[in-house]
């Protein structure tokens, strides 16, 4: 079975947003970048996971960026995976980033795409369907359980208040979240065995970006925190009906 | 013509895509064309009442197949009846269906695709939306520059605008394709408010010590008709399900009321709460972060705070 999983970057959880360039530019002073938690500890280990049980499988990593996406992917090579593919070029569009992944999952002829739920930077959580209505693929999002038997794989995923259980010929489109695995940490092993696998760049296919950033702005600031006393309840109801309006 | 895709599950129609309708009404307005709504599958939900949220005409494909959902086949029924329709732009609310069909649905009919829009578009000079970026943390102003475009709206950023107005019901006929998965089996938490459909949300932490003692959250929200909700290491631990993690990495909910319990309010939590309009702490800590991102704050134990709460709520009901 050959796995193609989708590896995006992201700045770190506790990143201080602010923005450069007439807030047209996310400043990069002092942020960590991290795999997108998503792609790293669900999407990833699940694929990990699914080739121990299965050693004839293939695991290929794909990201699209430029060459700042590097220790990124060498990271996600150290957790686990054969090989990787960075397509060089930069691109908030979603169209255009899936456009690339589609191209690249063509060529390899791959059962089985994993992508995040979403990166925890655009919160687009659209590159997965779009891959697959590219591909003219079956999706199935929001997975938080993955088997597969044969050629069918079942899959869990979220529904509003519940689950569902759906059943998969394969190839298939996934996107990954909670559930589907545990993080992994790297081992030293791993980290050595990373350096000296192949990663593969190349360039893009023609694509116009549908959409463009034009620019950023921050949320405006709170207005402060109106401090009510324990024993004065009745004065956080009257609050929350007459001044907040939500009760 | 604008065409907004509504949702509807166990008979109703879902309120994030009622919202979604009277954004899409708004956007039509602006443009100067016709708001109309496209259902698939069969609902007893008087469907004709999406005229309240400003649709002209509501367009059915009552095809009981297409009550689940199916990505490649349902996605491919909206973008025909989109192009039949000759709709300029397709809404949908960026919930756990829309979410999934939207982006497919652009492919279909290689329009440019924002997701998570926040506010109306300015439509001088281009087409610009602006939308959620950095789990809320701030927005970002994105122009769409193909003549189709299709977006996802966040939910409870518009609210409802209800009119006086019923709308047409128009029978639509469609090629459905062959299904590509298959569901073995659909379990729901039975009586449960699906939390991203809450308009209330009282949500614990760690603070609360253990899972026995969640009976006072739980009172409060069956109190207020909310939905309850829970920080990672509560979930992590097992005290709650799953599905309660709220934050970065849970669920990103927009609730006009969220009432946080015990909860320290790391960044990786507020990034699943802070778009909620009002946000009330109770913690011990009166260091603790959350009281910088809350509107109101009580400092003290949760174990006394929570039912005086609860019994002031009581109090006020019963005096209306
Ligand atoms: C990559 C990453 C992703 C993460 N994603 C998420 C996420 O999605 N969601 C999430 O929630 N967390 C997430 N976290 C974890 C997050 O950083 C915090 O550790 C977590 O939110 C803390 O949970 P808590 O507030 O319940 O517990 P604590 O931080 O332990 O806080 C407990 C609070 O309860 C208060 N308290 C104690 N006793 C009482 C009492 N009797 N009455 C009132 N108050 C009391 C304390 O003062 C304290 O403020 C993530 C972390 C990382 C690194
Ligand atoms: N630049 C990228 N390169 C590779 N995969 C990506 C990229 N951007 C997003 N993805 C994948 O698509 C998922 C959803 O991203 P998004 O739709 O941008 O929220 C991510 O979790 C990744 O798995």
């Amino acid at each position: 079975m050959k796995i193609l999983v989708c590896i995006s970057k992201t700045p770190d959880t506790t990143a201080k947003i602010a923005f450069t360039e007439g807030n047209t530019k996310l400043d990069e002073n002092g942020i960590q970048w991290i795999i997108n938690p998503y792609d790293e500890w669900y999407s990833l280990v699940r694929a990990i996971e699914l080739k121990e049980k299965d050693p004839a499988t293939t695991i290929h990593l794909v990201t699209v960026g430029n060459a700042e996406v590097e220790p990124i992917i060498r990271k996600a090579l150290a957790l686990g995976g054969d090989e990787a593919i960075r397509i060089n070029v930069q691109s908030n569009d979603s169209f255009v980033v899936a456009s690339q992944i589609a191209e690249v999952a063509k060529k390899g002829a791959y059962d089985l795409i994993f992508t995040g739920k979403e990166t925890i930077d655009y919160n687009s959580a659209s590159i997965g369907s779009m891959i697959a209505a590219l591909l003219d693929l079956p999706f199935v999002s929001l997975a938080n359980h993955f088997t597969i038997e044969g050629n069918t794989a079942t899959i869990k995923r979220e529904i509003e208040g519940g689950e569902e259980t759906n059943e998969v010929i394969l190839p298939v489109v996934v996107s990954c979240q909670k559930g589907m695995a545990e993080q992994r940490i790297p081992n030293m092993r791993g980290i050595m065995a990373a350096r000296t696998k192949p990663l593969h760049v190349q360039e893009p296919i023609a694509c116009n970006e549908s959409t463009q950033v034009l620019d950023f702005e921050l949320p405006p600031a709170k207005q402060g925190v109106k401090l009510v006393a324990t024993d004065q309840m009745d004065e956080l109801v009257r609050l929350l009906k007459e001044e907040a309006k939500v009760i | 013509m604008v065409l907004v895709y509504i949702d509807h599950e166990d008979q109703q129609i879902k309120t994030s895509s009622l919202e979604a309708m009277s954004y899409g009404a708004a956007v039509a307005k602006l443009l100067g064309v016709s708001a109309e709504a496209l259902v698939l599958g069969t609902t007893q939900a008087s469907i004709k009442d999406l005229g309240k949220q400003g649709a002209t005409k509501v367009h059915h494909i009552a095809v009981d197949s297409l009550n689940m959902l199916d990505v490649k086949v349902n996605s491919t029924v909206i973008a025909h009846a989109a192009t039949q329709l000759n709709a300029s732009v397709v809404l949908f609310a960026h919930n756990i269906n829309g979410k999934a069909l939207a982006p497919a649905v652009a492919i279909k009919l290689k329009a440019g695709f924002v997701s998570g829009a926040s506010s109306l578009p300015e439509i001088e000079n281009g087409f610009k939306v602006t939308k959620t970026v950095f789990s809320g943390k701030a927005f970002a102003k994105i122009n769409i520059a193909t003549p189709i475009k299709v977006i996802a709206i966040n939910q409870n950023c518009y609210g409802l605008h209800p009119i006086e107005n019923v709308a047409e019901v128009v029978a639509m006929q469609s090629n459905i394709p062959a299904p590509s998965i298959k569901v073995t089996e659909v379990e729901k938490v039975k009586g449960e408010l699906p939390l991203t459909e809450a308009n209330i949300v009282v949500s614990g932490g760690r603070g609360l010590k253990g899972p026995e003692n969640w009976g006072i959250l739980l009172d409060l929200a069956k109190e207020l008709g909310a939905a309850t909700a829970c920080s990672r290491p509560v979930s992590d631990s097992d005290w709650r399900p799953h599905h309660e993690h709220v934050g970065q990495t849970g669920l990103q909910i927009a609730p006009n009321l969220y009432i946080a319990i015990g909860i320290s309010g790391a960044i990786q939590h507020l990034a699943g709460v802070n778009r909620s309009k009002t946000i009330v702490v109770i913690n011990k800590d009166p260091e603790a972060p959350f009281f910088k991102a809350a509107d109101y704050g009580i400092v003290g134990d949760a174990f006394e705070v929570v039912p005086a709460l609860t019994a002031a709520i009581k109090k006020s009901r019963q005096s209306e």
